[in-house]
């Protein structure tokens, strides 16, 4: 280094060092923050609904007039009603419209709309989701307020996730797998049938419990196609009223009264006792497929 | 199996196939008619114009007033107070999960994060209207009402953080490691190389998580519905309750608006307007992010 040079170079080491630290520090700070935030709002939720948690919880109705008495029952079952017909009609669906993306459709103009198209669908608010759910099954296919156009609405509302995420685990299967079927003369149907669905599977049911799970949480689209909350029976066939955990959640949340407060919070800890598994499902299956990978 | 049978019932199942295929774009099509179908029916007796720019909103109460600015002015304060929260710490939390954590420490907060994701939004509007609101903000501000935007925003912008950090972490893998490594040779810090290297290598897709983000808080429903109220006010005050477009769609479906009624028609007009907000936000993402993979690959 001359001596002409010299006065340019200065490194600034330790400065650089421990700004570097600090801001290190900081990053793992932030994400802590989130998963903190998380903590609280469980903490709080088990603090103040626990004490409601309890058999008669599950197995009672919802009821204005004696709160201390009050139950998921109604909510519970129309949930698993909904959840029933969402799943019936929005697997094989999503599956299938990703196969025929996937394995089928040449690169078209129309390949490429409908791609586009359901990029958009998944960010479509949820809200409209219901507008269209009362528009075209309540009003127009005359459905009624019932399971049945919740869980179509609901159907609709989770397409786009099962179609993505079966699309990205169809992409994942190695070519090499279809070509030595085609090779042994199967035809394409029995090329995807026997070979590439079934080592598409696990990323598909990850993508499947993900999008019911979302389902399972939604309150909006069910609360614009007429869902009553309070309801005090079960459902029985697909064209009765029902509710659902969210909005019983949400109607006791409305009530001026504290003990409402209470059971509000022990719903959600029923709601969140069905979803937190289910996340957790999704991510073993996840972490076990990738660990096959690496292999 | 004769050749023929064989045939035919290849091609059916690509009939069947394609006709699944089609549901996503009926259901687009349907959407767009629904909403356009009302909507016009209310543009038959509430000018556009009226609509648009019109400071009041009051179209169920006598005297009835038309003007969506205070909805789009509080579906903006919350979306905007969102933002606030979620993209720094979605993307310390990313830089952190990208450039710092190793593969059983990542392995591990991942996860973790996205479980933000997974709990429903009724939760999170109960845990603003009966945590953040009376042990955080009332008493740092006194001031602040039961129904406010500042707890909605929170809460909406700690349910995006896990769009904002995984889009971003996703951005951030896709920077060739040849350009970390050449920053490394030049004697950069971890820090340098995060935020002078990756970081603008990467801005299209950090640009494209924030506005997908954004979208998602715009649509976000039931947390804003139970926490910010339903008071429509063209204000920037974020301890005032506010209304946003999605609160005052549910607040419609709620009420006993008969059928066909201009009350009912307003929820269509407003449904419009906040499809085509989120519409315009998801599609430009989508193209940034489209342009950004093709440099890469």
């Amino acid at each position: 280094m001359t001596a002409a040079t010299a006065g340019f170079y200065r490194p600034r080491l330790a400065a650089r060092r421990l700004k570097g630290r600090i801001f290190s520090s900081l990053c793992l700070l932030m994400t802590l923050s989130g998963l903190l935030v998380l903590a609280v709002l469980i903490m709080r939720i088990v603090d103040q609904g626990s004490a409601w948690l309890s058999t008669e919880f599950l197995t009672s109705y919802p009821s204005t007039i004696f709160p201390e008495k009050s139950g998921v029952l109604s909510a519970l079952v129309g949930t698993l009603w909904v959840i029933t017909i969402t799943a019936v009609f929005s697997i094989p669906v999503g599956i299938a419209a990703a196969i025929y993306l996937q394995e089928y459709a040449r690169k078209t103009r129309l390949t490429r709309l409908i791609e586009i198209n359901i990029a958009n669908l998944a960010g479509v608010p949820s809200v409209v989701y219901g507008m269209l759910g009362l528009a075209l099954f309540v009003r127009l296919l005359q459905f009624d307020r019932s399971v049945l156009s919740g869980g179509l609405t609901l159907g609709l509302l989770v397409l786009p996730i099962i179609i993505i995420a079966s699309r990205e685990a169809l992409l994942a299967v190695p070519d090499s797998i279809r070509q030595a079927a085609y090779g042994l003369g199967a035809t394409r149907w029995q090329t995807v049938r026997s070979h590439v669905l079934p080592a598409a599977l696990p990323g598909i049911m990850t993508g499947v419990i993900l999008a019911l799970s979302r389902a399972i949480g939604e309150a909006a689209p069910l609360l614009l196609i007429g869902a009553t909350a309070f309801v005090a029976f079960v459902p029985e066939n697909l064209n009765d009223p029902f509710t659902v955990l969210p909005l019983q959640i949400y109607n006791w949340t409305d009530q001026p009264s504290e003990i409402f407060r209470e059971l509000a919070a022990a719903a959600i800890l029923v709601l969140l006792g069905i979803l937190l598994p289910m996340n957790a499902l999704a991510v073993a299956i996840r972490a076990w497929q990738q660990r096959g990978k690496v292999r | 199996m004769s050749r023929f049978w064989q045939k035919s019932r290849e091609g059916g199942i690509q009939a069947v196939l394609f006709v699944c295929a089609l549901v996503s774009v009926l259901t687009t099509i349907s959407i767009v008619w629904m909403l356009m179908l009302e909507s016009w029916r209310f543009f038959e007796h509430i000018s556009p114009l009226a609509f648009f720019f019109g400071t009041r909103w009051a179209p169920l109460l006598e005297p009835r007033s038309f003007g969506v600015l205070p909805l789009l002015c509080g579906t903006l304060l919350i979306g905007g107070g969102a933002l606030l929260v979620a993209v720094p710490v979605g993307l310390c939390s990313a830089i952190f999960l990208s450039e710092y954590a190793g593969s059983t420490v990542r392995g591990m907060l991942k996860p973790l994060l996205e479980v933000l994701a997974g709990i429903p939004t009724v939760v999170y509007g109960f845990f603003a209207l009966t945590f953040v609101t009376p042990y955080v903000l009332q008493p740092l501000m006194p001031q602040t009402q039961i129904f406010n935007a500042a707890s909605a925003a929170l809460v909406v912008g700690i349910m995006i953080i896990p769009t904002v950090a995984s889009l971003c972490d996703d951005a951030f893998r896709a920077v060739p490691m040849s350009l970390r490594e050449g920053a490394y040779a030049l004697a950069a810090t971890r820090m340098e190389v995060s935020t002078r290297v990756v970081l603008p290598a990467s801005l299209s897709g950090v640009v494209a998580a924030v506005l997908l983000a954004f979208a998602r808080a715009i649509g976000e429903t039931m947390a804003v519905a139970i926490a910010a109220g339903m008071t429509p006010k063209l204000t920037l005050n974020p301890l005032a309750s506010v209304q946003t477009m999605t609160a005052y769609i549910v607040q419609v479906s709620l009420g006993d608006t008969p059928y066909g009624s201009i009350g009912y028609q307003t929820m269509f007009a407003v449904g419009m307007t906040l499809f085509a907000v989120t519409l315009l936000f998801n599609l430009i993402a989508q193209r940034i992010l489209a342009a950004y993979r093709e440099a890469y690959e």
